[in-house]
């Protein structure tokens, strides 16, 4: 009796649990196209493998509770150790659900590449994104603006970023929109997604970078066409300037950075941080290359 | 300049305990004293019983497998319980530091206590095990008398061990790595981690890596070389197979990490722009580089883990194992496919999609294999005699387990799927769900199993219940909710997270279930303390063939003789001992063969000094202290050296002695 009370209550706290919790289960809850599409890819495969490992669990436990040794009724065939065509079931089994999935990965790889451009409305948005140690610098580079820790796009269009590092390896995410891809000193990577409803999203950095790494964290705005074109209109208006003289104080370390906007980008900004590791670039302070080491 | 030479980068402020106490934690503290409590407890021991030389006899110099095998597991158990502890903090801290609290550990020391966790339950946890339950197991299953290099065997356990005392050296003096596990460049090079931490990283693991590979070598000629009479690879009990396959990786993948590691060093004492991100340094080669060490690292881990669920499923249902053959070449394609993979570790780096794709789809087809032994292992329990013991409570919790984490694992293995998955805490729950599923109950089966075989005496049943079932419950409490945060979208190592996120309450649960695999893991030691206690019981007390097992090394007397087969055996089948037990049984004679003086190795120090050398090399080398540099270097040569004019290696142990040693056992059984 006391061990039913004390399953019931359990069932309910985690019924509770799950349920309070749904809201937050970005995974499950996307808002774009790219990140529906690998929601849906994600329960396919779960619900196929499924088919397998449900069984197995339990004939795992009937077989052991079947020929327990105390079962003297059950058969007992101590030198049974071949036999071909339970084999050949149980090499044919898995590779079904192999190819089934191999197929889908194969298809789904290429359909969901972030590189490839996807369908939106208009023109697609270019975000270049940076990370720092420990923040997200965002540069619009066609509206010449820039911020920290805070992104605005408009619902339905194509957005297209463009991601790099000058700091230790991150990883730019925002599950309710699409999957993550790393950003890398030296290198550009890219991400293609499309919001399909208004709201306010969760992104954050997805690869430990160092001691500020918990506030590495923004809020994705989708608004309305028109709402992002005012929010662009007011931050080119905004007093704080990136000038190289601003990247270079903003790129030093800082943890749990406010949000910031920034008007007058300098112009190839986030070219002259990708090139930098490869040639000097006047005016840019460069860490990484070992010789300033001893200055911070 | 006097000080630089002699103590490098090495300065009072290095000691963080002694010199600023408000950086380091009571936790912090009280850990460091604890440990250092019980070194000084046995050190203080070892002094008043006068052990010291019971101990350079019989354990510092000894090559035998079996007394190497033990330190082995002694080494694992302790840093179990290490890396446990680093666990438990982690899991307090994420309870913990939501909203306006920030938990009780700093940044700083909670990302060196993740990178501390990964390292030491990967390189001195697993690792050790694995190489103990070989040192254990191999040589009795095929026959043999000792390994094929003893004294090698030997260099191998201590260079391990002192690998793992330079990592845990970094509590007391100086730092950790905040790193991660892997230390990804840049992070990990000289100009974001300017401090010792990732050079007690790189030569902890240098050290230690050279000692596996020199063991990988070593059970690869022994199984090649020393199998007994009729022993044909296809008669090889599956352990020995799996361990075959293991050391075959071990010495394909160690070579890589070596050289990777030394690379990051190379960058970070010379300046060199190996991963740096200027200069043409390529960090990306680093991520490859690693995980191709890294991917067969798991397989390494997990195939003797297989072999021991093989060993027990057969002995504890008392039926042969169903598709030995399958079995076999199931290990070796998993063997080779384990190389071509390793690309899925970093699906999120932007390769292109067709190579995504074809690590993606080669990271399936292992799946393949694996399903057949999970077949092939129920299909054994089908029409055999299941009995309940605790080796088989953990293959039957293995087998369910696993299979869960199997199908995470497939599912992360879609490239589109990891691109939401990767870093969260979905692949956290998922590794811990194979490696704790797998290897860790796999390890804890094969030491109840071999326990008696080597002790002579069985440990206490009802507290190896309590340990399964609290690791059990445990588990599933603690990493359950961990899937569900990943999907949540809450990233790995984060020391501190909002309120707003809703994860509080899931981080609670998870400690709850660190809680109860700390209660197991309690109800393990206290197994051992009351096994030994009661050793001379007859309760407890394990005849030659406590489990009615079907291989050689049950037809030798328990605890093993330590030339292990007064007569080396021959056989013709793959379960030589359980078809002489048939023979028996069906009234047929079995000729008792003739027991001849038999060569042994003698012990060495050798493997000890050298290892011990090594250590001062390490030490000087995190601290930049030249002397040490040297010395460590020249100590290590000049012994080297000094062991190949030692012409005295071995011995013979006389024919009547071994009857004589027999004839004890026998007596000893009577009685």
């Amino acid at each position: 009796m006391k061990l039913r009370h004390f399953l019931s209550i359990l069932f309910i706290a985690i019924t509770t649990l799950l349920l309070a919790s749904c809201s937050h289960l970005a995974m499950l809850d996307p808002k774009g196209m790219i990140a529906a599409s690998e929601k849906k890819l994600l329960i396919d495969a779960t619900l196929l493998m499924l088919v397998v490992v449900i069984p197995v669990i339990l004939i795992t436990f009937y077989f052991a509770w079947r020929y327990r040794a105390s079962n003297k009724k059950a058969t007992y065939r101590p030198n049974d150790a071949h036999s071909v065509p339970i084999e050949i079931v149980c090499w044919t089994i898995p590779i079904i659900i192999v190819a089934i999935l191999g197929v889908m990965t194969w298809v789904s790889s290429h359909k969901l590449d972030p590189y490839r451009p996807i369908a939106g409305k208009g023109k697609p948005i270019t975000i270049q994104a940076i990370s720092l140690n420990w923040k997200w610098l965002f540069i619009y580079p066609n509206k010449h603006i820039a911020t920290v820790n805070y992104l605005q796009i408009p619902v339905g269009h194509q957005i297209r970023f463009l991601i790099t590092s000058d700091a230790p390896m991150n990883s730019l995410e925002i599950p309710r929109l699409a999957g993550q891809i790393y950003a890398m000193g030296g290198m550009r990577t890219q991400l293609h997604l499309v919001a399909d409803e208004k709201g306010v999203y969760r992104g954050f950095s997805a690869n430990y970078s160092g001691a500020g790494f918990a506030g590495m964290h923004f809020k994705v705005h989708v608004t309305s066409i028109g709402d992002y074109n005012r929010w662009v209109k007011k931050t080119q208006a905004a007093p704080k300037k990136l000038s190289l003289a601003t990247y270079n104080q903003l790129m030093k370390d800082s943890e749990n950075n406010p949000v910031a906007y920034y008007s007058h980008v300098e112009p190839k900004l986030f070219e002259k941080v990708l090139m930098k590791f490869t040639k000097p670039m006047p005016g840019m302070d460069t860490l990484g290359d070992g010789t300033k080491a001893e200055k911070r | 300049m006097l000080e630089k030479i002699l103590f490098g980068k090495l300065t009072y402020k290095s000691f963080p305990f002694l010199y600023s106490p408000e950086t380091g934690t009571g936790i912090f503290i009280g850990l460091v004293l604890f440990m250092g409590l019980i070194v000084l407890g046995v050190l203080a021991y070892l002094t008043f019983t006068k052990k010291w030389t019971w101990l350079w006899k019989e354990w510092l110099t000894t090559i035998d497998h079996k007394k190497i095998g033990i330190m082995y597991l002694i080494l694992a158990f302790i840093m179990l319980f290490r890396g446990f502890m680093d666990a438990i903090m982690m899991r307090t801290q994420q309870a913990l530091a939501v909203g306006h609290s920030l938990g009780y550990l700093p940044p700083e020391h909670y990302d060196q206590i993740f990178t501390a966790h990964g390292v030491i339950m990967i390189f001195f946890m697993a690792m050790p095990f694995m190489f103990g339950l070989l040192n254990l197991g191999v040589p009795l299953q095929i026959g043999a008398r000792d390994v094929a290099f003893p004294y090698l065997n030997s260099l191998s356990l201590w260079l391990t061990v002192v690998g793992a005392m330079l990592i845990n050296i970094s509590l007391v003096v100086g730092k950790f790595a905040a790193t991660g596990w892997l230390a990804y460049p840049p992070l990990s090079g000289i100009v974001y981690s300017p401090g010792v931490g990732v050079d007690y990283y790189i030569w902890g693991l240098q050290i230690a890596g050279v000692g596996s590979l020199l063991s990988g070598v070593n059970f690869l000629v022994t199984i090649f070389k020393m199998r007994c009479p009729g022993m044909t690879l296809f008669k090889m009990p599956v352990f020995t197979w799996t361990a075959l396959c293991t050391t075959i990786l071990v010495i394909l993948a160690f070579p890589v990490l070596t050289a990777t590691l030394a690379m990051l060093w190379l960058d970070r004492f010379f300046g060199m722009h190996f991963f740096t991100m200027a200069m043409g340094g390529n960090a990306m080669m680093y991520i490859n580089l690693i995980w191709v060490w890294g991917h067969p690292e798991v397989y390494i881990l997990i195939l003797p883990a297989f072999g021991i669920f093989s060993e027990v499923v057969a002995t504890f249902c008392r039926k042969r194992l169903f598709g030995y053959t399958t079995m076999i070449w199931a290990t070796i394609s998993i063997t080779i496919l384990s190389f071509v993979v390793w690309l899925h570790h970093f699906f999120t780096m932007g390769s292109g999609a067709s190579v995504n794709a074809f690590f993606g789809v080669a990271t399936m087809i292992i799946a393949i294999p694996t399903g057949v032994k999970i077949f092939n292992w129920l299909f054994t329990m089908h029409r055999g005699r299941v009995r309940f013991t605790t080796p088989m409570l953990w293959t039957i919790g293995f087998i369910t387990t696993f299979s869960i984490g199997g199908m995470t694992g497939v599912l992360m293995s879609v490239p589109p799927v990891d691109f939401q998955l990767h870093n969260s805490l979905f692949l956290v729950a998922h590794f811990h769900n194979v490696i704790i599923g797998g290897v860790v109950f796999g390890y804890f089966a094969g030491y109840i199993y071999w326990f008696p075989k080597i002790f002579g005496y069985k440990l206490n049943e009802r507290l190896g219940r309590w340990t399964f079932w609290c690791w059990l419950i445990g588990f599933y409490v603690a990493f359950m909710p961990l899937y569900v945060l990943g999907l949540m979208g809450m990233t790995r190592r984060l020391s501190h997270y909002s309120a707003a996120s809703g994860w509080h309450p899931y981080l609670i649960v998870a400690a709850i279930g660190a809680g109860i695999i700390l209660v197991g893991i309690i109800c393990q030691f206290a197994q051992l303390y009351v096994s030994y206690k009661n050793r001379h019981k007859p309760e407890y007390r394990a005849e030659a063939d406590p489990w009615d097992g079907r291989t050689l090394e049950w037809s030798i007397p328990s605890p093993a003789p330590f030339y292990n087969f007064a007569v080396t055996p021959t056989v013709d089948s793959i379960d030589p001992f359980w078809e002489e037990k048939e023979a028996l049984k069906n009234g047929e004679q079995v000729a008792k063969p003739k027991i001849t003086d038999i060569h042994m190795p003698k012990n060495t120090g050798a493997g000890f000094i050298i290892a011990m050398f090594s250590g001062v090399f390490g030490f000087g080398a995190v601290w930049h202290i030249y002397w040490m540099i040297a010395l460590g270097l020249l100590g290590i040569i000049i012994t080297t050296i000094a062991r190949t004019f030692d012409t005295k290696t071995d011995y013979y142990v006389k024919a009547e002695e071994v009857e004589k040693i027999e004839a004890s056992y026998v007596s000893g059984a009577e009685k």
